[in-house]
C-alpha cells in the first residue's frame, strides 16, 4: 500500500503539469477571458482536442493500432487528475473516449475499431449517448425507440432519446433501440452506432434549471442504420450497453475528484473573504463544522477513488466501488455548494450579470447545477439498489 | 500508487480470521464479557502468534512488519469483539516502550510475559497532548489520577502520561505496587474494560523522553487502530442486517426486497467503505509518518465510528424487535461503536482539529486555487457539469 506516485509516475506528471501550463489559452477561466461562440468555438475544441492527443494525454491505455498510448492505467488517473485541476478546457470526446470507445474496444468488429477509434482520440469525431428517453429512464430497458429491419440494408430507425449531452455537435451517436417485441423488455435490444448526420436525425437544445442547454433531445424519423453498425448481435444490445454505463461510472472518478478539490478551496476561500458585523464565516463554529465535515468527505471520496482504481488494476474491470463513489460524491456536491449559499447569506439571490454577485454568481449557478448530480448517470435510487442486490446479495426489489 | 494489501497481509488477515473464529465465536465473547472477564493468561496464546509483538523490532524478539500489518489484525480483532488487551498493549504501551528504549519491558510485552497500559486522561476525560494532564512526580513517587485505562484489569504495567511542572514526561508504574490503588468501571461495552487508577507517591520509573511528538504520534496510532476496528465491527453488524434482510420474510417475502429496507443497508455499506477508506489511509499516513498523519486520523477515527454506530443502529432496525434483546449478539457491536465513538476524541472534537487544520494553517489547505472564474466548458456548461 503507497499513495505515492513513483518515480515514472511523478515525472510523467510533471510532463503533464508543464504541458498544460504553458499550453492552456491565456487568461483562460478569468472573468475577461471571452470564448468564441458558435462553428469558432467548436473549431478551437476540435483543436484543443487534436492537440491534446499529440502531447500523449488521450486514449492512454488504449492500444497502439487504434491511436492509444498502451499506458499504465496509473498515467490516465494521471492526466484526469491534472487537467482536472489545470481547469483547462476538456477533450471534445468526453462520451466517446469515455464511452463509446470502451464499447467498441469490447464489442466491436475489427473494422468498428479502424473506422472509429483513432478518430475519437483525435477529436476529429464527436459522440454523444442515445439511451434514455421520455418513458424509460431509470428503467432504461423499457425503451420504445424502434428499429426495423430494412431486407439486407439494415435497419430503419424511429423514436426519440432525451438528457443527451453533446448531441447537437456530434458526428455519431450510440444508440439503443428495440428490434425485437415479443419477449423479456432487455431481450430484444440491439445496439447501434448511428450517424447523427442522417436524414432524419434532428436535436433540439433542451434548457435546463440552470437555465443553460447542456443536453438536448434527439428525434429520429426513418433513420436508416446499415448493419455494419451494429455493436455485438442483434438482441444483444442490453449486455454491450451494461459495459458502456459501468465504464460511465468508472471513468469520471479522478475527473470529479479533481474538481471536488477545486470547489471545496474555493469555498474555503469563500469562507475565508466573507465577512457580516466584523466576523469571518470562518471563524464562526457552525460553519467550520460543516467545512469540516466537507474536508472528510472529500478525502473519503478521494481515496474511495484510489480504492476503486486499485481494485480496477487488479480485475480489470470497473467494480461496484464506482457506484459507492458516485453517490457519495453527488450528495457531497450538493451539499458542499449549498453551504456557499449559506456563507453567502443574502448575496446568494443574485445571479450572473449582477455585479454586485460575489464570484460571478458561480456559486449559485453550481448549486443549481448540483440538483442534476443525484440524476444523471444512474440516480441515486438505482445505485442504491445496485448496492443492495449485486454487492450485498438481497433480493430483488422488483 | 497503490491501495490494496499485499498477499502477505491478505494472508496474516485469513489466519487471524480463523484463529478468532475457533476461539472467540461471538457466543464465548459473550459469555467472557457477562462472566468473569477477559482471562489473561490467554493473552499467551496471541503472544506466541507473534501478534504482539507483529510491529516490534526483531532484536527485541518481535516480527519486524509495520503499523499496517499490526492494523490487519486489529480490524480483524475488532470484527470479532475481541476482548482482549491488543490496543493497550500493543497499539499503545509497546510504541511507548520501543520509542524510549526501553528494550527489556518492551521485549517482555513481546512475548507474552507481561500485559501494559497506558493511562492518560484524568478525571476530565481528555487524551491530550500539549500538555497531557498534570501528574505530580517529585522523589518519593508519582501521583495523580488517571481514568478510562483500558484493559487495567490485565495488565502488570502501567504507562503513565502526564506533565509536571517540568514538562510531558512517560513513567512506568507496577500496577500491583504500594501508593496504587485501582478499580474497574462498569462500562456500556463490557467487551473492553475499563479502569481507574488512583496514584499516591507510587515507585515509578521516568522513561527517557524522545521529542515533543511522541504524544502525537502514540493518539495517531490509537485513533488510526480506533478507526479500522471501528470498520470491522460495522462490517460484521452490516454481515448480520443482510443476512437477516435476506431470510426474513413477512408480507411473503424476504425484507431486503423492499427498498425501505435494503437501501438502508446499501446506505450503511457506503458509509462503511468510505470511512474504511479514510481509516487506511490514516494507516499508511501514521505508518509513514506523512505531514497529514494527526489530520488523517482523526478524521478516520471520526468517520469510522460515525459510520459504525449508523451501521449497527441500521442493522438493529433491520432485525426488529429481535435486534432489540440481550440474546442476540448486535448490542455488543453496537455497544463496542459507541465505545469507539467516545473514547480519545467525539465526533465533533475531532472535526474542530480537523477545522483548525484547514481553515487556520497557512498552506496546504488552500494553495493552488487557480482563480474564482468559471472556466466554460464544450457546451458552454460549467466545469463541475460537464463529465457527467
Amino acid at each position: 500500500m503507497d499513495f505515492r506516485d513513483n518515480p515514472k509516475e511523478a515525472a510523467f506528471r510533471e510532463v503533464v503539469r508543464r504541458w498544460l501550463d504553458s499550453n492552456i489559452p491565456a487568461g483562460w477561466g478569468t472573468p475577461q477571458h471571452r470564448m468564441p461562440e458558435g462553428t469558432e468555438r467548436l473549431a478551437f475544441y476540435r483543436d484543443w482536442s487534436r492537440r491534446l492527443y499529440e502531447a500523449g494525454f488521450v486514449g492512454m491505455t488504449w492500444p497502439k493500432r487504434y491511436g492509444g498510448r498502451e499506458a499504465p492505467v496509473t498515467h490516465q488517473a494521471i492526466v484526469l487528475e491534472e487537467m482536472g485541476r489545470s481547469e483547462g478546457p476538456e477533450h471534445i470526446g468526453l462520451i466517446g473516449i469515455g464511452m463509446a470507445g470502451p464499447t467498441i474496444l469490447a464489442h466491436g468488429t475489427e473494422e468498428q475499431k479502424d473506422r472509429f477509434l483513432r478518430r475519437i482520440l483525435t477529436g476529429e469525431e464527436v459522440w454523444c449517448q442515445g439511451f434514455s428517453e421520455p418513458g424509460a429512464g431509470s428503467d432504461l430497458a423499457a425503451l420504445q425507440t424502434k428499429a426495423e429491419r430494412n431486407g439486407t440494408a439494415g435497419f430503419v430507425v424511429s423514436g426519440q432519446k432525451v438528457w443527451s449531452s453533446f448531441a447537437h455537435i456530434a458526428d455519431w451517436c450510440i444508440l439503443l433501440a428495440r428490434t425485437d417485441w415479443s419477449g423479456a423488455k432487455h431481450d430484444g435490444l440491439t445496439y447501434f452506432l448511428m450517424d447523427m448526420h442522417s436524414p432524419g436525425v434532428e436535436v433540439r437544445p433542451l434548457r435546463q434549471i440552470t437555465g443553460d442547454a447542456e443536453f438536448n433531445e434527439i428525434f429520429m424519423d426513418g433513420v436508416r442504420i446499415p448493419s455494419d453498425r451494429i455493436v455485438g448481435e442483434v438482441g444483444n444490445g442490453w449486455t454491450v450497453a451494461i459495459t458502456t454505463l459501468m465504464n460511465e461510472r468508472a471513468n469520471v472518478g479522478f475527473a470529479l475528484l479533481a474538481r471536488l478539490d477545486i470547489g471545496l478551496r474555493r469555498l474555503v476561500g469563500l469562507a475565508k473573504d466573507t465577512s457580516r458585523d466584523g466576523s469571518r464565516a470562518a471563524d464562526d463554529p457552525l460553519i467550520r463544522d460543516r467545512l469540516a465535515e466537507l474536508w472528510m468527505d472529500f478525502q473519503a471520496y478521494r481515496f474511495t477513488v484510489y480504492r476503486a482504481f486499485s481494485e480496477f488494476l487488479k480485475t480489470g474491470r470497473p467494480g461496484p466501488e464506482g457506484s459507492v463513489a458516485k453517490l457519495f460524491w453527488s450528495e457531497t456536491n450538493q451539499i458542499l455548494t449549498k453551504t456557499a449559499l449559506e456563507i453567502e447569506g443574502a448575496y446568494a439571490l443574485l445571479g450572473a450579470g449582477s455585479d454586485r454577485a460575489v464570484d460571478g454568481g458561480r456559486w449559485q449557478y453550481a448549486q443549481l447545477r448540483s440538483r442534476g448530480n443525484t440524476v444523471e448517470a444512474g440516480t441515486s435510487e438505482i445505485l442504491r439498489n445496485i448496492i443492495a442486490e449485486r454487492v450485498l446479495g438481497l433480493p430483488k426489489s422488483r | 500508487m497503490d491501495f490494496t494489501f499485499s498477499e502477505e497481509q491478505e494472508a496474516l488477515r485469513a489466519s487471524v480470521r480463523e484463529f478468532l473464529l475457533d476461539r472467540y465465536p461471538i457466543g464465548r465473547v459473550a459469555s467472557i464479557a457477562d462472566g468473569a472477564g477477559f482471562d489473561r493468561r490467554e493473552w499467551r496464546e496471541v503472544a506466541d502468534l507473534g501478534w504482539a509483538g507483529i510491529s516490534a523490532p526483531e532484536t527485541l524478539g518481535g516480527t519486524g512488519l509495520g503499523f499496517l500489518d499490526e492494523l490487519v489484525v486489529e480490524e480483524e480483532l475488532g470484527r470479532a469483539l475481541y476482548p482482549g488487551p491488543f490496543l493497550a498493549t500493543v497499539v499503545m504501551a509497546l510504541h511507548a516502550l520501543v520509542a524510549t528504549g526501553a528494550e527489556d519491558l518492551a521485549g517482555s510485552i513481546v512475548s507474552g510475559e507481561r500485559i501494559a497500559t497506558v493511562a492518560w486522561a484524568g478525571v476530565d476525560g481528555g487524551f491530550d497532548t500539549d500538555p497531557p494532564p498534570k501528574v505530580s512526580w517529585e522523589e518519593d513517587g508519582l501521583s495523580g489520577v488517571k481514568l478510562f485505562v483500558t484493559d487495567l484489569r490485565s495488565a502488570d504495567l502501567l504507562l503513565v502520561v502526564g506533565a509536571t511542572v517540568a514538562g510531558p514526561g512517560l513513567w512506568v508504574v507496577d500496577r500491583d505496587s504500594r501508593g496504587v490503588a485501582w478499580r474497574e468501571l462498569p462500562t456500556v461495552d463490557a467487551t473492553r474494560p475499563l479502569g481507574e487508577v488512583v496514584l499516591e507517591e507510587a515507585p515509578a520509573s521516568a522513561l527517557a523522553w524522545p521529542d515533543h511528538r511522541l504524544l502525537d504520534v502514540l493518539r495517531d496510532r490509537a485513533l488510526a487502530s480506533l478507526a479500522v476496528e471501528a470498520v470491522g465491527v460495522a462490517t460484521r453488524a452490516l454481515e448480520l442486517g443482510v443476512e437477516y434482510a435476506r431470510t426474513r420474510e413477512q408480507f411473503g417475502k424476504p425484507i431486503g426486497a423492499y427498498q425501505a429496507v435494503g437501501h438502508q443497508l446499501a446506505q450503511a455499506f457506503v458509509e462503511v467503505e468510505t470511512a474504511r477508506s479514510l481509516a487506511y489511509w490514516a494507516g499508511w499516513a501514521v505508518a509513514e509518518g506523512t505531514p497529514e498523519a494527526s489530520v488523517a486520523a482523526a478524521t478516520a477515527k471520526a468517520r469510522a465510528a460515525q459510520a459504525s454506530v449508523a451501521a449497527c443502529e441500521r442493522a438493529i432496525q433491520v432485525h426488529g424487535g429481535i435486534g432489540f434483546t440481550w440474546e442476540h449478539p448486535l448490542h455488543r457491536y453496537y455497544k463496542r461503536a459507541l465505545g469507539i465513538a467516545s473514547i480519545m476524541g467525539t465526533g465533533p472534537e475531532l472535526r474542530r482539529r480537523v477545522a483548525g487544520y484547514i481553515l487556520d494553517s497557512d498552506g496546504s489547505a488552500d494553495e493552488g486555487v487557480r482563480s474564482d472564474a468559471e472556466a466554460p466548458g464544450p457546451m458552454g456548461a460549467t466545469s463541475e457539469s460537464a463529465a457527467l
